[in-house]
């Protein structure tokens, strides 16, 4: 994942179109194409839709149109490490929303933010297929299960030393 | 050499599984011990996780759940030998919890290296798709009818009748899709099969490949399963470069060959058709039907999109037979079904089973009540559009019919339990809310039913006009069921209105509640 491999790299045309190239031979390859280009610099920005769209015979609008329907893809870079916090069901009959809004509190941050120091983003998510070991979080791709706020300041405390 | 089992599923690793497998192996390394360790699937035992098992003369003998500050005194206890230790559970098989299970689909699971083409054919992999090839296409659909499978997704239909339209309809080309967008809460069997037994995932949409005359496949992984993607791709390239997928498998002349594609985030995804539209890289819109997929599905072609357990259970039926599967289960629901038990459970994980198990018995007596040691209240069956339960209606079979008999669903077969510190109108509230995040926004009831319910049941909970509200709920919740393009819209009413009539007292504002004592 991105997060793990230090800064994101500034936008680079050459490189999108390498991506491009290399993923347009795809059957319906418009998917393929938006997570590359997401792992790749962290997020999609407007030139790069550009560049996708005039790839694909596509319009801007089209491919802006994907982009924002799925909540993977991002129009801004995340913090240096996302957290996924599960918020179905399975993980609420263990306690998972009082766990996440007390992080939350305690990062000063809400859903979908960053801490002030860039490092951590938290995104909700819902499921992680982690239902028989809830409450449950993803650092990265670090799964977290039975979670509570002792784990949780442990593992975030481990990925902000790296 | 000792062999050693180390769990790598997700499920596993989120309860520390790699530390205690750095732990050991550290202390195997520092101590000179020759020990081969393998790391597999789950067993589904998640409440003995890390469960790590040894092999032995007596056979595999499983100690679990295993902390890091458990491995010393393994070791002291001669654990590579079987012996004594407070974490030792004996034969895993024999563990009550397994012991009661008909393990067809997950039979591998846990058991074997699930990145091993040598393990897979030895515990009996592949014989299905030999026995496809032999037989042909239409008695290899016979066979899948005649074992009475239906859509394991949810939907539940029969798996040979939607076969038979795909192989009947004519085209330049046809496709085979894996619905593996198992976003339901409470459920993770699908995903399990992808990190703990993957070969019969591809073996399964092999055999269909066969059935329909498609050569290409897709599986379609939610992106919030990281490790399953990988576990499944690296099984792709193994299963490729061992001439089970690719041209001429296995000199027979059939050529197949499956593409993962990974989910971005969306839960209708999972919907057979916003999932063709997502493939072809579209927004992931729900399509109207008809057309079925079987006709016109995947770029406009014939496509079979059938979920993970259903193909999973394909190379079993044609390797034993239609009619052995079909011996299990009761009425219209044949074969067995991995129940996955969740929530707040005490013994939560994966239980197959032939249907026809009681909710009570599920949750009671193989679940053991809740984890906190408080009442069970409700549960709520398949996911999060499906009803939720009181314990008065425990009685109830855990099958397609029964459960819908009583205004339920069985869906992907999850079960999420729930205490007695549960607020039934905040759950109703938060299943219209999940509906407005993930709604694809093509039809009204489904975009601005879910937003309007959601503002109705916040209104509820404040105690304004209770009554006239929940009337309000009530009615939305009728245009939803009808109305609505695809199951999202359409079965929300089921939590909604399960949590209204079983638990109205949770519905009432604390005003009225004292007023009615």
């Amino acid at each position: 994942m991105r997060e793990n491999k230090g800064e994101t790299p500034a936008f680079d045309e050459g490189r999108v179109q390498q991506i491009i190239a290399e993923l347009a031979v795809m059957e319906g390859p418009l998917l393929p194409i938006l997570h590359a280009l997401n792992e790749e610099f962290g997020y999609i920005s407007d030139e790069a839709v550009g560049l996708v769209a005039s790839a694909l015979n596509l319009t801007r609008a089209e491919v802006h149109g994907v982009m924002t329907f799925y909540h993977d893809f991002r129009r801004a870079p995340a913090g240096r490490h996302l957290l996924k916090i599960c918020r179905a069901e399975a993980c609420q009959s263990m306690g998972g929303a009082g766990i996440a809004e007390r992080l939350l509190a305690g990062l000063a941050t809400d859903w979908h933010g960053t801490t002030g120091d860039g490092q951590i983003t938290v995104e909700p998510v819902y499921c992680l297929g982690l239902c028989a070991c809830a409450p449950a979080a993803m650092l990265d791709e670090k799964p977290i299960g039975r979670l509570n706020l002792d784990k949780l300041d442990a593992a975030l405390a481990e990925a902000r030393g790296k | 050499m000792t062999r050693l089992f180390i769990p790598k599923d997700v499920g596993a690793l989120a309860l520390g599984a790699d530390d205690v497998a750095r732990a050991i192996q550290n202390l195997v390394t520092a101590r000179g011990i020759d020990v081969d360790i393998v790391r597999t699937g789950s067993r589904g035992l998640f409440f003995l996780e890390p469960l790590i098992e040894v092999e032995t003369a007596h056979g595999r003998i499983g100690y679990g759940p295993v902390g890091v500050s458990d491995v010393a005194s393994l070791f002291d206890a001669q654990f590579l030998a079987g012996g004594a230790h407070g974490l030792r559970i004996g034969r895993p098989e024999e563990h009550p919890f397994l012991a009661g299970q008909t393990r067809l689909t997950f039979a591998r699971c846990g058991v074997i290296d699930p990145l091993s083409l040598a393990d897979y054919a030895a515990h009996g992999g592949w014989r299905g798709l030999k026995r496809a090839l032999e037989i042909g296409p239409a008695a290899a659909i016979a066979e899948v009818s005649k074992s009475g499978l239906r859509g394991r997704g949810g939907a539940g239909f029969p798996t040979g009748i939607k076969w038979k339209t795909a192989a009947d309809a004519s085209a330049d080309r046809k496709y085979v899709v894996c619905n593996a967008d198992e976003g339901d809460s409470g459920t993770f069997a699908d995903r399990m099969v992808m990190e703990g037994d993957p070969f019969m995932l591809v073996e399964g949409m092999a055999i269909c490949g066969l059935a329909i005359g498609a050569n290409k496949g897709f599986v379609y992984c939610r992106s919030e399963y990281p490790h399953a993607i990988a576990t499944f791709t690296a099984a792709l390239a193994m299963a490729r470069d061992e001439g089970w997928l690719g041209g001429n498998i296995q000199g027979s002349g059939f050529s197949f060959d499956i593409e993962l594609r990974k989910g971005a985030g969306s839960y209708v995804c999972g919907e057979e058709t916003a999932l063709l539209d997502s493939l072809e890289g579209k927004r992931g819109v729900v399509r109207a039907k008809p057309p079925l997929p079987a006709h016109k599905g995947l770029f406009g072609r014939p496509t079979i999109i059938n979920n993970v357990l259903s193909f999973a259970a394909v190379p079993m039926i044609l390797d034993r037979g239609g009619t052995f599967y079909a011996d299990f289960g009761m009425g219209r629901s044949r074969g067995t079904m991995p129940i996955q038990i969740a929530g707040n459970v005490r013994y939560g994980g994966l239980y197959e089973t032939a249907f026809g198990l009681t909710l009570g018995e599920i949750v009671d007596t193989i679940g053991g009540g809740t984890a906190s040691g408080r009442p069970v209240r409700a549960v709520q069956c398949g996911g999060p559009l499906g009803a939720y339960f009181p314990r008065s209606l425990f009685d109830t079979p855990f099958d397609y019919e029964a459960l819908a008999a009583r205004d339920g669903l069985l869906g992907h077969g999850g079960i999420v339990v729930f205490d007695d510190t549960v607020d039934m109108a905040r759950m109703a509230r938060f299943a219209m809310e999940f509906c407005a995040v993930e709604s694809c926004g093509k039809c009204t009831p489904c975009r601005i039913g879910s937003v309007r319910g959601m503002e109705t049941i916040d209104r509820i909970i404040a105690g304004k006009d209770t009554h006239a509200n929940i009337a309000l709920v009530e009615d939305l919740c009728q245009t939803m069921k009808f109305g609505s393009l695809c199951a999202l819209g359409g079965f929300v009413p089921y939590p909604v209105l399960s949590a209204l009539h079983h638990f109205p007292e949770d519905f009432r504002s604390p005003a009225m509640s004292a007023a009615a004592q």
